[in-house]
C-alpha cells in the first residue's frame, strides 16, 4: 500500500525533481543554486526512484552507470577551462561570454558549462556511492 | 546571538571528539561527522553573521551595497558540505571492508597492519 | 658545447639503462666508455683555453632573486679533476665491464657510476656554493648505492648507510657554510671570492664558516676521526672502490679545501685545523695498515693516509705546500687507482684478497704484475716515477717552512711515507713474488679488458716522472694560479740537485724497504690488533648510533600505539594545553563579547532541538536514534544557514543531510549494534576532555568575534561579481569563476573519493591472492 504511492508518485517526481535540479542549476549565476546543489537534487531523485522501483529499474531507466557521469563532469570542466587559452590565449579558466543573453537560459558562457560540469561529477559521484552501496550486501 | 551559536559549535565539537574517542566503529564515523559539522559551523561564525541579507546582487542592480554577508566563508563551506560526504561514504565503506574482513567492531582490534 | 652534451649524457644514460637494463649485459657494454671518453676529449679540447685562465661551460639563471645561477666553469684547478674523473673515468668503464661481465643487473652499476661520474664533474665545475652542495650530495647518494650495489649482503647495506650518513652530515655542513658565506658575501658565487677574503676571515662568523667547511672536507675525504666510512666502503665492487673511493670522489673534500683556500686560508684556524687533522689521520690510517691483510682494506687504510698528507700540505698554505697537495692528487690517482685494479683482478682469478695467502702469482699473471710493480713503485717513491716528484714536493715545502712546528710536520710525513711504501710493496709486488702456493694450478688468464687500464695508469705514472715538466706545466701550475699564486713555469722537476731533500727521500726508500723485509702482513698480529678497535671512532659512532635507534624504537612504541582514540586524545590534549594557554589572559581580562542580544524565539527553539538532538545522538544505544538525530542535527543547521543570509548553504546542507541519511541507513544496519567496550571511568575521563575542548572552541569564537573584521577579499568579489563575471550570486561566482580552479580540484577529490567507494566494494582480491594468514 505504502510501496504503491510512493511508486506512483515517483514516476512524476522524477521528471519533475530533474527538471528542478535543471532550474536550480541554471539559475545559479543570479539566485541560490548552482551546480553543487542541483547535482545533489536530481542525485536524490535518482536514490527515490530507485527506492519505488528498485535498483534495477533505476539502472536501466540511467542506461549507462552513473560512474561515467565523473569523467564526462570533468572533462567538461576543464574543456570549459580551456577554451578561453585555446580560442583567445587567456589564461586558464578565463570566463568567456556570449554578447547576447539567451531566451530561457539567460546568459551563457564559460562559467556555466563549468557549473554543467560541476553538477554531472556531482550526481555521477553521488550516485556510485550510493548505488555502489545498496547493490552489494 | 553569536554566543549562543559559539556554544552550539563548542557543543558539536565535544559531541564529536566524545564519539572518537570510543572504540566502536560506527560511533567514530557519527563523530566524524558531527566534527564535520561543527567546523562549518565554526567557519561561518568566524566571517560573522548577518540577517536577512544573502550575498545575492539585486536584479535592478550592478553592485552589491549596504549590508551584507560575507560571501567567502559560505563559499568555502559549501564546497567542504560535498566534499564531506564523500569523504564519509568512503570512511563508511573502509569500515564496513574492515569490519567483515576482521570480524570484529572494536577498534583496539585494528592495530596490526600485516592481518591484511 | 661538447662538455655540456657529456654531461647531460651522463646523466641521461642511466635513465636508458633503467628502461633497457639488458643493454650493458655482453660485449656491448665496452660502449658504455663512450661517455667518459667523450668528456675526456671534450677537457682536453679546452685546455687552450684553461691556459689562458678558464672558461664558462653554462651559464643559465636559475634563481637570480636569490641570486643563484646555474653556472659551470672551467679553471686550472677543475681542470686536473675533470681529466681525472673524465679519464681514469673511462679506463674504470672499460674494466668494470669485464669484471662485471655475467651479473645480471650490471646495469645498476653502470647507471649509478654514470650518475656519479656526472655529479662529480657538475662538483668540480660549480661555480656557485648551491649547486656544488647540490652535486656534492650526489656523489654521495651515488656512492651510496654503489657501496650497497651487493644488496642482498648485511655488510653492504650497513656499510653503505654509514658512509651515507658521514658524507651526508658534511653534505649539510657544507650547505650551512654556504649560506653563510652568501650571508657575509651578499651572493653565492665562488668566482672572485678570493678578494673577499679579507671580508670572510675579519666576520665574526669566520671560525664558524671555517670550521663547517672542514666538517665538509673531512667527511668526505675521510680524515680522522671520520675516515671509518672509507674502509667500510671496500664493499663496494672492486671498480667503484678504485674510482669513487680513491680517485675522485674522496678528492672532493681535498677540492674543496683547495677551492677556499685563497678566501678561506691564511688564517690561524685554517692553518692548525688542517694541519691537525690532516696530520693525525696520515699517521693513524698508514699505521693501521700494518694490521691488514686484506688487500683491500690495505688499500683503503693507505688512501686515508694520502688524502691525510693531502689535507696536511693544502693547511699550511704556502706556495710549496699547495703545489705538492696538487701535485699529489694526480701522483696518486696514477698509483693508487691501478694497485686497486690490480687487488680485483687476484681477487677474481684467485678467490681471495688476503695478503698471507697471496704469493707468486708473477708466472701466471704477467701484464697484471706489470701494473702491480710499476705502481707499487711509483708509490714507493723511486726516480724516475712521478711518485718521486711528489715526495719529494711534500719535503720541499716542509723544509722551505723551516720553522721547528714544520721539522715536526716533517717526521709525521717520514713516518708516514715509511709505512705507505710498505703498505704499497704489500699490494703491487708480495702477491707476484715468491714461488706460487703448491696445487694452485695455471688459473683462467684475465682479458686485456681487465689488465689494461691498471697497466696503461702504471705506465702513465712512469712516463710522467721521466718528464715531470709535462705534468707540472700543464695540470699543476693552472691550478695553482686558481688558488691564488702565480704559479711558475716547470712547477715539477724529478731532480733537485744534492740536498736535505734528496737524502730524506734516500732515507725513506731505505727504511721502507728494511720495513717491508723485516714485517710481513700477518694474520695473527691484526687480530691482535682487532681488540683496540672497540674505542676506535667506529665502534663509538656505532655504539651511539644503537643507543639512537633503541631510543627511537621506544618512543615510536610509546607514540605509535596503534589505538586510534589515543592519537585522536593526545592530539587535543595538546591542542587544548596549548590553546588554553593563550586563552586565559582574555577571559581574565572579561574584554569576551557574553552579551546575548536580540534572539528570536524561533533561533531559540532552533538550538534547544539542535543540542537535544546531540544529545541523543551522542547517548542513545540504538543505531537508528543515532542515525535519525544526526539528520535533525544537519537540519537544524540547514536552518540556521537560512536564518543567516546563506541559503545556498543551506540548499546544499539540505540535499547531502538526506543523502547522509539514506546513506547510513543504507550502510549502518549491515554495522555491528552499538557495544560498550569501554568503562565508566574512561567514558569520564573522555567526556571532560570532550567538553574542555569544545569549551576551548567557543572561547576561541568569542575571541575572534571580538576581534575587528577584515572582508576585503569578499567586499572584492560583491563589487566586481557582476561586472567582471556576469553573476549576481556571489557565492556562485566565487566558486565557477573567481576560484573555479579550486571547485575543479574539489570535484575531482570527490570523484575520487567515489572511485575510492566503487574499488572497495567492487573489486575483491581472487582467493588466491588472499595475503596468509
Amino acid at each position: 500500500m505504502n510501496k504503491l504511492i510512493l511508486r506512483t508518485a515517483s514516476r512524476y517526481l522524477l521528471p519533475l525533481l530533474l527538471l528542478f535540479a535543471v532550474f536550480i542549476l541554471l539559475r545559479g549565476h543570479y539566485l541560490p543554486g548552482g551546480g553543487f546543489v542541483g547535482g545533489l537534487v536530481a542525485a536524490i531523485a535518482f536514490v527515490l526512484h530507485a527506492f519505488a522501483h528498485g535498483l534495477r529499474t533505476t539502472r536501466h531507466l540511467l542506461r549507462i552507470h552513473p560512474g561515467y557521469l565523473m569523467p564526462a563532469g570533468l572533462a567538461l570542466a576543464i574543456g570549459s577551462g580551456l577554451l578561453p587559452v585555446l580560442a583567445r590565449g587567456r589564461p586558464f579558466l578565463t570566463g568567456i561570454w556570449h554578447p547576447e543573453p539567451l531566451a530561457v537560459i539567460g546568459g551563457i558562457g564559460t562559467p556555466l558549462f563549468f557549473d554543467l560540469g560541476v553538477f554531472l561529477v556531482v550526481i555521477g559521484a553521488s550516485l556510485t556511492i550510493l548505488f555502489t552501496i545498496s547493490e552489494t550486501r | 546571538m553569536e554566543v549562543l551559536l559559539a556554544l552550539m559549535t563548542g557543543l558539536l565539537y565535544a559531541a564529536g571528539l566524545y564519539l572518537m574517542l570510543r572504540r566502536s566503529m560506527v560511533k567514530l564515523i557519527i563523530g566524524l561527522v558531527l566534527l564535520g559539522n561543527g567546523a562549518n559551523l565554526l567557519i561561518f561564525l568566524l566571517g560573522r553573521i548577518v540577517k536577512g541579507a544573502p550575498p545575492i546582487i539585486r536584479a535592478d542592480a550592478n553592485v552589491l551595497t549596504g549590508l551584507y554577508a560575507d560571501p567567502v566563508p559560505q563559499a568555502l563551506i559549501l564546497t567542504a558540505i560535498v566534499i564531506s560526504f564523500g569523504l564519509q561514504s568512503f570512511a563508511i565503506i573502509l569500515f564496513k571492508r574492515a569490519y567483515k574482513v576482521l570480524d570484529t567492531d572494536d577498534l583496539d582490534q585494528m592495530r596490526d597492519t600485516d592481518d591484511l | 658545447m661538447l662538455l655540456v652534451t657529456g654531461l647531460a649524457l651522463s646523466f641521461l644514460y642511466p635513465l636508458f639503462l633503467a628502461v633497457w637494463p639488458g643493454w650493458v649485459r655482453g660485449r656491448r657494454a665496452y660502449w658504455t666508455a663512450a661517455v667518459p671518453a667523450l668528456l675526456f676529449l671534450g677537457c682536453l679540447q679546452a685546455w687552450e683555453q684553461v691556459m689562458q685562465g678558464g672558461m664558462v661551460i653554462l651559464d643559465l639563471p636559475w634563481a637570480p632573486s636569490l641570486g643563484v645561477s646555474l653556472t659551470f666553469t672551467l679553471d686550472g684547478l677543475s681542470f686536473l679533476f675533470s681529466l681525472l674523473i673524465t679519464g681514469i673515468g673511462t679506463l674504470i668503464f672499460l674494466y668494470a665491464s669485464a669484471y662485471m661481465k655475467g651479473y645480471a643487473d650490471s646495469a645498476r652499476l653502470f647507471g649509478w657510476l654514470g650518475i656519479f661520474m656526472g655529479s662529480m664533474l657538475g662538483l668540480v665545475w660549480s661555480d656557485n656554493v648551491i649547486t656544488l652542495f647540490i652535486f656534492w650530495e650526489l656523489t654521495s647518494i651515488s656512492s651510496f648505492f654503489l657501496i650497497g650495489y651487493y644488496q642482498e649482503d648485511q655488510a653492504s647495506r650497513q656499510s653503505a648507510r654509514t658512509a651515507l650518513a658521514v658524507t651526508g652530515l658534511g653534505g649539510l655542513a657544507l650547505l650551512a657554510a654556504g649560506l653563510l658565506i652568501g650571508q657575509e658575501t651578499g651572493g653565492y658565487g665562488l668566482a672572485g671570492l678570493q678578494d673577499l677574503q679579507g671580508l670572510l676571515t675579519a666576520s665574526p662568523l669566520y671560525p664558524l664558516i671555517a670550521v663547517l667547511v672542514m666538517l665538509a672536507a673531512f667527511t668526505k675525504s675521510a680524515q680522522f676521526p671520520f675516515h671509518f666510512w672509507l674502509p667500510g666502503a671496500m664493499k663496494a665492487p672492486t671498480p667503484v672502490s678504485a674510482y669513487l673511493h680513491s680517485a675522485t670522489m674522496v678528492k672532493a673534500g681535498v677540492y674543496l679545501l683547495l677551492r677556499f683556500s685563497p678566501s678561506l686560508g691564511g688564517t690561524e684556524w685554517w692553518t692548525w685545523g688542517l694541519t691537525a687533522a690532516g696530520g693525525i689521520t696520515m699517521v693513524y690510517a698508514a699505521w693501521q695498515t700494518l694490521f691488514r691483510t686484506d688487500l683491500k682494506a690495505l688499500l683503503a687504510y693507505s688512501t686515508v693516509s694520502a688524502l691525510g698528507i693531502m689535507v696536511f700540505m693544502t693547511g699550511w698554505g704556502t706556495e710549496a705546500a699547495i703545489k705538492a697537495a696538487v701535485g699529489f692528487v694526480l701522483v696518486h690517482a696514477l698509483y693508487k687507482a691501478p694497485l686497486f685494479l690490480v687487488a680485483g683482478i687476484l681477487d677474481k682469478v684467485t678467490g681471495t684478497r688476503e695478503v698471507t695467502q697471496l704469493a707468486g702469482w708473477g708466472r701466471a699473471l704477467p701484464f697484471t704484475a706489470a701494473a702491480g710493480l710499476l705502481a707499487a713503485l711509483s708509490n714507493a717513491g723511486l726516480p724516475p716515477f712521478l711518485g718521486f716528484v711528489g715526495k719529494d714536493l711534500v719535503y720541499e715545502a716542509l723544509l722551505a717552512q723551516g720553522n721547528s712546528v714544520a721539522l715536526w710536520g716533517m717526521a709525521l710525513a717520514f713516518v708516514t711515507n715509511v709505512l705507505l711504501l710498505w703498505a704499497g710493496l704489500q699490494a703491487g709486488l708480495r702477491p707476484f713474488a715468491g714461488k706460487p702456493a703448491p696445487g694452485s694450478g695455471r688459473p683462467l688468464s684475465p682479458g686485456a679488458w681487465l689488465w689494461g687500464p691498471p697497466l696503461l695508469l702504471a705506465l702513465l705514472g712512469l712516463v710522467a716522472g721521466c718528464w715531470p715538466s709535462w705534468p707540472g706545466n700543464w695540470l699543476v701550475t693552472p691550478a695553482l694560479r686558481v688558488t691564488g699564486f702565480p704559479g711558475r713555469e716547470a712547477a715539477l722537476a724529478l731532480w733537485h740537485g744534492y740536498g736535505p731533500v734528496l737524502a730524506l727521500s734516500a732515507a725513506t726508500l731505505l727504511s721502507g724497504a728494511l720495513l717491508a723485509v723485516f714485517i710481513q702482513p700477518s694474520a695473527t698480529r691484526s687480530q691482535r690488533w682487532m681488540r683496540w678497535e672497540r674505542i676506535a671512532p667506529e665502534a663509538v659512532v656505532h655504539a651511539g648510533y644503537r643507543v639512537f635507534s633503541t631510543a627511537a624504537t621506544r618512543i615510536t612504541r610509546l607514540l605509535q600505539n596503534g589505538y586510534l582514540r589515543h592519537y585522536v586524545f593526545a592530539v587535543t590534549l595538546f591542542l587544548l594545553v596549548v590553546t588554553a594557554i593563550q586563552l586565559v589572559p582574555l577571559l581574565a581580562d572579561g574584554q569576551l563579547p557574553y552579551r546575548i542580544a536580540a534572539v528570536t524565539v524561533y533561533e531559540v527553539m532552533i538550538l534547544v532541538m539542535m543540542a537535544a538532538s546531540i544529545g541523543f545522538t551522542v547517548f542513545t544505544r540504538s543505531r537508528l536514534v543515532a542515525v535519525a538525530s544526526l539528520g535533525v542535527t544537519g537540519y537544524a543547521i540547514c536552518l540556521l544557514f537560512v536564518f543567516y543570509s546563506a541559503p545556498d548553504l543551506a540548499m546544499t546542507q539540505f540535499t547531502i543531510d538526506t543523502l547522509t541519511v539514506i546513506l547510513f541507513v543504507l550502510v549502518v544496519f549491515r554495522l555491528p549494534r552499538y557495544l560498550t567496550f569501554s568503562t565508566p571511568a574512561i567514558r569520564w575521563r573522555d567526556g571532560i576532555q570532550a567538553l574542555a575542548f569544545g569549551a576551548v572552541i567557543f572561547l576561541l569564537i568569542l575571541a575572534v568575534l571580538a576581534e575587528p573584521v577584515t572582508r576585503e577579499v569578499g567586499d572584492y568579489y560583491a563589487r566586481n561579481a557582476y561586472l567582471l563575471a556576469k553573476g549576481k550570486n556571489v557565492v556562485n561566482v566565487i566558486l565557477v569563476d573567481f576560484r573555479g580552479l579550486d571547485t575543479l580540484v574539489e570535484i575531482s577529490v570527490l570523484a575520487v573519493a567515489a572511485i575510492g567507494v566503487f574499488g572497495l566494494l567492487k573489486l575483491r582480491l581472487k582467493p588466491t591472492e588472499w595475503p596468509e594468514k
